[in-house]
């Protein structure tokens, strides 16, 4: 009965689980220097969810949310320290104006669709590159800002890798449940319609631009109190963080995660950040492979299992525990059927039928 | 602005508007056969140029030579593209193929400045002939030979799609795909030969503007440039494609001569960006019904 209660509420268990390893992982004993890159998993799943409620739940492309991203950081960055404005207020600053432009550019923007909307938000991120390379009164132009103050609360600094890895976590996990009870409510369905047809959602009484835009905007606010923490983390920003390669990135760790999943942007965000940070670091003879195995990742992962890694391996378990019993045999069938199966796969994937006329 | 400064400039956009336009056929081609925005379609200029000074300058071929095999690589890449990356990914939403073709740009990207390096290269120009002065202007002679080249280009297609059966076929599937397979038209196979024309085509960008400017990470940007020139020209016609460039190329050259305001050289990438954004705005009605269509 415990057993069966147990695998009811398997996702509270997970996510009691971890948040338990949450608030181990910062004890050097632990995982010592890891904590650091913890933070940057940290604020990178915050744009990720964003991305993924906009890309997976509502099926509109971004390929600029590292302008958003970037706007966050620099409003924060400018405003306090240039202007030695509150840190808090300049992060609240920062979110109410990034929002008032998402909002302002999502109603013309979202009259497009498809094809054309990946281009425009893909200008959109290039554009506001090229303003924080050239704006340098304010920016300081490619070589960035330094000096940018820590945020705290009373006479607490959060100045140590170790304070400011709970206070990424506390947002990153408030966005998360924000999210899930988002996905889970009217406004979820919602948007999952606009997914599946929007002709069908809008007769349904649903205000299809209206809710685009909406869900614009919270991702882009998600994305501005990532930016900001970034700016405050680091101390220091510059465009390099915020050009097209880092958009690729995060649309990446949502492909990764599973596009229409919000807790597979912790994994995806982890995975990617892993993989760029610990691994392809260390490879210095290999320059550019980071965007050769992102570039592979996103093609292997769209062409075979089109709704994200994550998601693959949660239905490949849920597979693998409905069939457990017959492995065996399914296993057996499988290793007949192989041959044939990878001598049409060779076959497709290379000449078989181009040049017929018709289809059979 | 003075006269000589004015027709500098509109010299120098009308030499950068068909290399846009090149690059925008390619995405026309594409896009009207498949229904795909092609995101690496700047990836295969930048492979055109890469491989002309590989081959002309490290491996010493003679300059012809070398550039028909890089435009050769750059179609044979647009042809591994498609099979491996867009065919098998049959029934892909718009948003997959998005992600995909994002992926192969990326991977091609990467791969080129990992095998070639980061710095930029220059090939020899066509001919050697110094500059020449033209109504005041001076003008490099290979500005020559990329605006020549493109209306040789622009012309061998329009041919091609109207005088010979593959190029009707292509035109058929663009107007309708299922009424073209209904005729017995391959689709897949024009598929393929869209995708081989429009490597080709950007081969023959990157050979011609190598002289100029090439370097591993140049593909976004004159892709972008590129998708412009073909959302001026609606993605259907070649011809309108080609105008579409050359204004580009012109409004871009003279935005940036005027030296008025915000229109300094800094902002030079900023103007096809807001042209893109307002072409986008001013078709979006047409675009979104093309869109439902296709």
């Amino acid at each position: 009965m415990i057993l069966a209660w147990a695998k009811r509420k398997w996702t509270y268990f997970a996510i009691a689980a971890l948040i338990a390893f949450l608030v181990l992982i910062p004890f050097d004993w632990f995982l010592g220097r890891y904590t650091s890159i913890m933070i940057f998993v940290g604020i990178s799943t915050m744009v990720t969810v964003g991305l993924c409620l906009l890309m997976g739940y509502t099926g509109q492309v971004s390929l600029g949310h590292a302008a958003f991203y970037g706007l966050g950081a620099y409003f924060s960055a400018v405003l306090s320290k240039t202007y030695s404005l509150n840190p808090w207020l300049a992060m609240l600053i920062a979110a109410i104006a990034t929002g008032a432009f998402a909002y302002i550019i999502g109603y013309p923007i979202f009259r497009l669709r498809g094809n054309y909307l990946a281009m425009a938000t893909l200008g959109i991120g290039l554009i506001m590159w090229v303003l924080f390379n050239q704006l340098s009164q304010y920016t300081g132009g490619p070589d960035g800002m330094h000096g940018i103050p820590y945020l705290s609360i009373g006479g607490f600094d959060f100045d140590t890798n170790f304070k400011r890895f709970y206070l990424v976590w506390f947002f990153c996990l408030a966005i998360l449940f924000l999210s899930q009870n988002i996905v889970r409510s009217r406004t979820g369905r919602a948007l999952r319609a606009i997914h599946g047809n929007e002709a069908a959602a809008e007769s349904l009484g649903i205000n299809v631009t209206q809710f685009k835009v909406k869900i614009f905007v919270l991702s882009s606010v998600y994305a501005s109190l990532a930016g900001s923490l970034f700016a405050h983390h680091l101390r220091f920003v510059s465009p390099q963080s915020f050009d097209f390669l880092s958009s690729v990135k995060l649309v990446v760790m949502a492909v990764i995660g599973g596009l229409a999943s919000i807790w597979g942007a912790i994994f995806g965000a982890g995975t990617t950040r892993f993989l760029s940070d610990e691994v392809l670091l260390g490879l210095n003879q290999y320059p550019q492979l980071d965007i050769i195995i992102y570039g592979l990742i996103l093609m292997l992962v769209m062409i075979f299992m089109p709704e994200g890694l994550f998601v693959a391996i949660k239905s490949g378990t849920l597979w693998l525990r409905v069939n457990w019993r017959n492995l065996p045999a399914i296993m057996n069938r499988k290793r007949k059927e192989l041959p044939n199966q990878m001598k049409y796969i060779l076959g497709r994937l290379l000449f078989a039928r181009l040049w017929r006329r018709t289809e059979p | 602005m003075s006269a000589d400064l004015f027709v500098q400039c509109l010299m120098s956009g009308i030499t950068q508007g068909s290399i846009y336009a090149l690059i925008g056929l390619g995405f026309t081609i594409i896009y009207a056969v498949t229904r795909i925005i092609n995101f690496a379609q700047g990836e295969f200029v930048m492979l055109g140029g890469m491989f002309s000074y590989i081959l002309a300058v490290k491996a010493g071929l003679p300059m012809p030579l070398a550039l028909l095999i890089a435009i050769v690589i750059a179609a044979a890449v647009g042809a591994v593209m498609y099979l491996l990356a867009i065919r098998t990914a049959r029934r892909a939403s718009v948003i997959s193929l998005i992600i995909i073709t994002i992926g192969a740009a990326i991977f091609i990207r990467g791969i080129a400045g990992n095998r070639f390096g980061v710095n930029a290269v220059s090939p020899p120009a066509f001919t050697d002939t110094g500059s020449m002065k033209f109504l005041g202007a001076y003008i490099e002679p290979q500005a020559l030979w990329i605006i020549g080249i493109t209306f040789a280009v622009t012309i061998v297609l329009y041919l091609f799609l109207s005088h010979t059966m593959v190029g009707k076929a292509l035109r058929a599937c663009a107007v309708n795909p299922s009424a073209a397979s209904l005729v017995g038209i391959n689709t897949k196979a024009m598929a393929l030969i869209a995708f081989i024309i429009a490597g080709a085509i950007g081969g023959i960008g990157g050979v011609v503007v190598a002289p100029l400017q090439d370097k591993y990470d140049m593909g976004i940007m004159l892709g972008l440039r590129g998708f412009v020139a073909a959302s001026i020209g609606g993605f259907m016609s070649p011809v309108a494609t080609v105008i579409g460039g050359l204004v580009l190329g012109i409004v871009e050259n003279l935005a940036i001569g005027l030296d008025w305001g915000p229109f300094t050289s800094a902002y030079k990438d900023v103007i096809p960006l807001v042209v893109l954004l307002l072409i986008l705005l001013i078709r979006s009605g047409k675009l979104a019904a093309a869109e439902r269509a296709g």
